[in-house]
């Protein structure tokens, strides 16, 4: 086990818990990011504002987080542009077309134990491996 | 008063993912390829963040309603057709190639590294994308994104229902 770090891990996720929690007791929203930034593109009427909303906190906290550690946002993956490029739109495709992400059907979606959403995590999850295999160790780590 | 709220939860999300890890692609991609340098640590992040929205949830649902909204809008489908399960693997693939996730790549976009800003290009286009494509040529609909009256209008209706009582007192 390399860089276990169970503390700041669940204290991050307890956080994210807790963010995703108090949205729905308050405006009945499930945080699941794809969700809520793709439903902006999707400009729909009576739906942007509080998504825009919420983006700009995650924005800001990216602000903030960079300003006082920037350590946790600094990295340089051993990736192609066109490596990047590719992930993006897979991910932006495959969250609409999945109805969900990591915060959509992974924590919200089990949170509610929703078999769907288990499902839904058990197949990306899987892929997600089996991919991560693939470039670390068919192709050298690099993309 | 609710915008600042949106707005916060935003802000701690952002917090969240940022002390778990979750911006560190090389720490994601260390926890999803579990025959190499196993990292575990991101299990702790779903199990931290499951937990503690399982019971905020609970304690959410069993009011009549949200505080600024007329109702929950909570996902109705309970199947998974074969377009969520593709949909599902390009998702795992696309994540398992850099490490990003949607809100990771929007939190670590405004750092100035251009990694993270041109993933979130890309996903913003294939999110797009794929919503004009299933529009105009697939008979499934899109994620829902309303379920009932938005949440700013939440103040409108109840002041339209307060109106209503008032002329209608048995």
């Amino acid at each position: 086990m390399e860089n276990f770090t169970p503390i700041e891990s669940l204290s991050g996720g307890v956080l994210i818990g807790l963010a995703s929690a108090i949205l729905l007791f308050f405006t009945g929203r499930i945080a699941g990011i794809s969700g809520i930034f793709g439903g902006i593109l999707q400009a729909k009427h009576g739906e942007t504002q509080w998504r825009v909303v919420f983006v700009a906190g995650l924005l800001v906290g990216g602000l903030l987080v960079n300003f006082f550690r920037p350590d946790m946002l600094q990295f340089q993956m051993d990736r192609t542009n066109f490596g990047i490029i590719a992930a993006g739109l897979l991910v932006g495709i495959g969250a609409r077309m999945g109805n969900g992400c990591t915060s959509g059907h992974g924590v919200c979606g089990i949170g509610r134990l929703a078999p769907r959403s288990m499902m839904a995590v058990v197949i990306f999850m899987t892929a997600a491996a089996a991919t991560a295999y693939v470039v670390n160790h068919l192709l050298g780590g690099h993309l | 008063m609710i915008n600042l709220i949106i707005f916060s939860c935003g802000l701690l999300f952002a917090f969240g993912l940022a002390l778990s890890g979750m911006t560190q692609p090389s720490k994601v991609v260390n926890f999803l390829d579990f025959t190499g340098k196993w990292d575990p640590s991101l299990m702790f992040v779903m199990g931290g963040a499951v937990f503690v929205y399982y019971i905020g949830q609970r304690i959410s649902l069993s009011r009549d309603k949200p505080t600024y909204a007329v109702n929950f809008q909570l996902p109705t489908a309970t199947e998974i057709d074969l377009p969520m399960a593709i949909g599902n693997v390009i998702f795992g693939i696309g994540w398992g190639l850099v490490g990003f996730c949607p809100g990771p790549a929007l939190v670590s976009s405004v750092s100035g590294n251009p990694q993270p800003v041109m993933f979130l290009v890309a996903m913003s286009f294939g999110m797009y994308a794929y919503g004009a494509v299933a529009e105009h040529f697939l008979t499934r609909p899109l994620p829902q994104v309303d379920g009932g009256a938005g949440i700013h209008e939440h103040a409108m209706l109840e002041a339209l229902e307060a109106e209503d009582k008032k002329h209608h007192l048995p």
